[in-house]
C-alpha cells in the first residue's frame, strides 16, 4: 500500500468529475491569490493595499480594460492553437519560436512594401505570419512524423533558434538605419499597423481575428469530423490506431494548427502594440499561452477567461512595479503558481479523497463507512 | 598542442554543467519518471547558489544551496507528479515556467553582483607537468565533482541491489509493488535525486563557470540535457559522452571568433540548439532502439489502488 500516514487515501472515481474539471481551475485561482497574500505579506507590504495596485488598479479605467484585452488577445489566440495539440496529446511548446517568425514573415512583407498603402498590406502580413508560424512548426512535425524525434524538444529548441534568427536580423539586414544602432526596424507605415479605433487606446483589430480563430478553433474541435478524429487520438491512441486514424495526421494538424496561430499573434504583436520588429517583442506570450490552455481546460469559452485572468497577472505585475517598487517578474511567479495549483486540483477530476480509519488489529483497514477497502 | 590542450579544457568545463543535470534526469528516468523540469531547477539552483555564495563569500555553501534548491523544486514536482498523478508532461512544463519565473524574481537583486568564482585546482607539481598537468591536473573542483558523480551512477544503476530495485520500478512498477517495494517512494528519491544534480548544474553555472547571475542565464542547457538522455539511449557512459560534444560546439562560438571567421556571432549561438535537433532526430530514427532502452514505465503515474 502507498497509503501515507495522513488518514486520507485517494480512491479511483468510476468516471471522471465533470464538476471537479470545472472547478479545479477557480481553486487554482483561489490558491494563487491565497499564495500572493502570503508573499506579499511576507514582503513586507501591505497585502490588502498589493492587491489593489495587482488586480484592481488596472482595470479601474478604460485604458485598463483595453491593455488587458490587448494582452489576451494574442494569449487566446496561442492557446487556441496548441489546445488543439494538446487534445491529441501532441506537446508543441514552441509557440514562442512560431510567433517570433510569424512576426519576422509579417513583418518583413511591411518592411519590404514600406511605401505601400495598399489595404490588402495587413491581410497579407496576416497570411504571411500563419505561414511563417506553421513552417517552423512544420520541423518538429516533420522530425517527428519521419524520425520519432520528440515534438517537446525539438520545439523548444526551435526557440532559442528563433530569438537569435531575429537578433541577426534586427542588428543586421533588418536595422534602421536612423534608429541610433539601436538593434530595432523601421517603424512600420501606417497601412501595416492594426487600426485601434479608440483614441488613445492601444487596442486594435487584432482581437477579432484573435475572437475569430478561438470560435473557429471551437467548431473545429468540437463539430468537425477531423476535431474527433483528433479528440480520439488524444484520449485513446490505441483505439485511434485501429480505428485507422492516421497518427502522422494528427501530429501535423496539431503543430500546424499551433504555429499559424503563433505566427498570427507575432504579426498581431509587431503590427500592434510594437509597430516594429524588436529583440524583445513577446513578453513571454508563447509560453504564457501554455498555461492559459491547461488553466481554460483546452475549451473555447476556459480558454477566453483564462486569458484574460493571464494577461491581468501581466499588467499586475507592471503596476506592482510601479506602485509597489515590487519587480514585474512577480508575473512569471504567479503564472506558474497557477499552473501548479491547477494540475493538484486536477487530481479530483479522477479520484476522490477518502477518509480511512488507522487500521485495526485485524490488519483490515475500513473507509469513513465501515467498509473495508 | 597547446591550443589542443586548452580546447580539451575548455570543452570539460562546458560540457559539465551537461553532465550534472543530464546524470541526475537519467537516474530520474531510469524510475519511470519523467521531469521536463530541468531547465527551471537549473535557475533555481543557479539563482540560490550565487545569492548564498555572494552574502556568505562562501562559494561551497553556495553549492550546497543550489543543491538543496534543486531538490525542494523537485519535491515540489515529487508531490503533483507522483502523490496527486497528475500529467507528467505538464507539471515538469509547471516546473520549468515557475523555475523561470522564481528565479528572476529572486535574483533581481543579484543581476550585478560580482564575485569570485570557484577557481581551477592547482596541485604542486602535478599542474606543472607538461601537457599532462594541463590535460588532468587543472580542472575546476566541480569538473572532477562531476566524473566521479558518473562513476557513482554508473556503479550504483549496475552494481548494486538498490540501483537494481530503481531499475525495475521504472521498468515494471506493478511487479516492483507486488513484491513488496515501496515504489512512490523510490520515484521520489529518484526525482529528488535529479532535482539535487540540476541544482548543482546550475551552482556549477553561477559560482564557477560564469560566475555570475543572470535571468535565463542556463539558455536552455536543461532542455538540452533532457535531449542528451535519449540520445544516450539511458545510458550513463553515452550522457558523459555526449555531454562533452555538446561542450565542444557551444565553444565553436568563441573558437570561430577567435579566428577570425566571419559569421554573424547569432548564427555560431544557434549551433548547439541545431546541434541538438539534428542528433536527437538521427538517434531516434530508429524507433526500436529507443523502445527497447527506454524505462518501459516512463512517463506513466503509478496507483496501488
Amino acid at each position: 500500500m502507498t497509503t501515507l500516514r495522513v488518514p486520507l487515501r485517494l480512491e479511483a472515481r468510476p468516471a471522471p468529475s465533470r464538476v471537479a474539471a470545472l472547478a479545479s481551475p477557480l481553486i487554482a485561482a483561489i490558491a494563487t491569490l491565497v499564495v500572493g497574500f502570503v508573499l506579499f505579506t511576507a514582503l513586507g507590504r501591505d497585502p490588502f493595499a498589493a492587491f489593489h495596485a495587482f488586480f484592481i488598479k488596472p482595470l479601474d479605467s478604460a485604458y485598463g480594460l483595453s491593455e488587458l484585452l490587448l494582452k489576451a488577445s494574442p494569449l487566446m489566440l496561442i492557446a487556441t492553437g496548441l489546445a488543439v495539440g494538446y487534445r491529441a496529446n501532441v506537446w508543441n511548446i514552441g509557440a514562442e519560436g512560431q510567433l517570433l517568425v510569424g512576426a519576422i514573415a509579417g513583418g518583413g512583407l511591411a518592411l519590404a512594401f514600406d511605401t505601400s498603402a495598399s489595404a490588402l498590406l495587413l491581410p497579407a502580413m496576416i497570411v504571411a505570419g500563419a505561414l511563417g508560424g506553421m513552417a517552423w512548426a512544420s520541423i518538429p512535425a516533420w522530425l517527428r512524423t519521419r524520425f520519432h524525434a520528440n515534438e517537446i524538444l525539438v520545439s523548444l529548441m526551435l526557440v532559442y533558434v528563433a530569438t537569435h534568427l531575429l537578433s541577426w536580423l534586427v542588428h543586421g539586414p533588418w536595422r534602421d538605419p536612423e534608429g541610433f544602432n539601436f538593434p530595432q526596424s523601421k517603424l512600420f507605415q501606417d497601412a501595416a499597423l492594426l487600426p485601434a479605433p479608440f483614441e488613445g487606446l492601444r487596442i486594435n483589430a487584432g482581437l477579432w481575428v484573435s475572437f475569430g480563430m478561438v470560435a473557429a478553433g471551437y467548431v473545429f474541435m468540437q463539430k468537425s469530423f477531423a476535431g474527433f478524429q483528433m479528440r480520439v487520438a488524444g484520449l485513446a491512441p490505441a483505439a485511434a490506431n485501429y480505428a485507422g486514424i492516421s497518427a502522422a495526421r494528427t501530429v501535423w494538424m496539431s503543430m500546424l494548427a499551433g504555429g499559424a496561430c503563433a505566427g498570427i499573434a507575432g504579426v498581431q504583436e509587431a503590427a500592434g502594440p510594437v509597430g516594429q520588429l524588436l529583440p524583445t517583442l513577446s513578453p513571454g506570450y508563447g509560453f504564457a499561452a501554455i498555461i492559459v490552455a491547461f488553466v481554460g481546460r483546452l475549451h473555447a469559452v476556459g480558454i477566453v477567461l483564462a486569458s484574460l485572468l493571464m494577461s491581468l497577472l501581466y499588467l499586475g505585475g507592471e503596476s506592482a512595479q510601479l506602485n509597489l517598487a515590487l519587480p514585474s517578474s512577480v508575473t512569471g511567479l504567479f503564472q506558474g503558481t497557477l499552473l501548479f495549483f491547477l494540475l493538484a486540483a486536477d487530481v479530483l477530476i479522477h479520484f476522490r479523497v477518502r477518509r480511512v480509519q488507522p487500521a485495526r488489529e485485524d490488519g483490515v483497514t475500513r473507509n469513513a463507512r465501515g467498509e473495508t477497502a | 598542442m597547446d591550443q589542443f590542450t586548452q580546447l580539451v579544457v575548455l570543452t570539460l568545463a562546458a560540457g559539465t554543467p551537461l553532465v550534472f543535470a543530464a546524470l541526475g534526469e537519467l537516474v530520474t528516468e531510469k524510475a519511470g519518471v519523467l521531469n521536463l523540469g530541468v531547465e527551471g531547477m537549473m535557475l533555481v539552483g543557479a539563482v540560490t547558489a550565487f545569492a548564498v555564495a555572494a552574502t556568505t563569500s562562501s562559494h561551497w555553501l553556495g553549492v550546497a544551496a543550489g543543491i538543496a534548491a534543486g531538490a525542494l523544486m523537485s519535491l515540489v514536482f515529487g508531490v503533483l507528479a507522483l502523490s496527486l498523478m497528475a500529467n507528467q508532461v505538464a507539471s515538469g512544463l509547471a516546473l520549468s515556467l515557475f523555475g523561470l519565473g522564481l528565479s528572476a524574481f529572486a535574483g533581481l537583486s543579484f543581476v550585478s553582483v560580482v564575485i569570485d568564482g570557484i577557481r581551477a585546482v592547482t596541485i604542486p607539481v602535478l599542474s606543472a607537468l607538461p601537457i599532462v598537468g594541463k590535460l588532468v591536473f587543472s580542472h575546476n573542483p566541480l569538473v572532477y565533482l562531476s566524473l566521479l558523480l558518473f562513476a557513482a551512477v554508473q556503479f550504483f544503476l549496475y552494481r548494486t541491489r538498490a540501483g537494481l530495485v530503481l531499475r525495475a520500478v521504472g521498468e515494471s512498477p506493478q511487479s516492483a509493488h507486488a513484491i513488496g517495494y515501496p515504489v512512490i517512494a523510490i520515484r521520489y528519491a529518484a526525482v529528488m535525486f535529479g532535482g539535487a544534480c540540476s541544482g548543482l548544474a546550475g551552482a556549477y553555472l553561477a559560482v564557477a563557470y560564469t560566475p555570475l547571475w543572470v535571468e535565463g542565464m542556463t539558455a536552455g542547457r536543461g532542455w538540452i540535457a533532457l535531449a542528451l538522455v535519449v540520445f544516450a539511449t539511458w545510458k550513463p557512459w553515452r550522457v558523459l559522452a555526449g555531454a562533452y560534444l555538446f561542450g565542444g560546439v557551444t565553444l565553436a562560438q568563441f573558437q570561430a571568433q577567435a579566428m577570425g571567421l566571419d559569421v554573424a556571432s547569432q548564427f555560431l549561438a544557434m549551433l548547439p540548439y541545431l546541434a541538438t535537433i539534428i542528433v536527437l532526430a538521427i538517434i531516434s530514427r530508429d524507433a526500436t532502439t529507443i523502445r527497447l532502452n527506454a524505462p518501459a514505465s516512463l512517463g506513466r503515474p503509478f496507483h496501488a489502488g
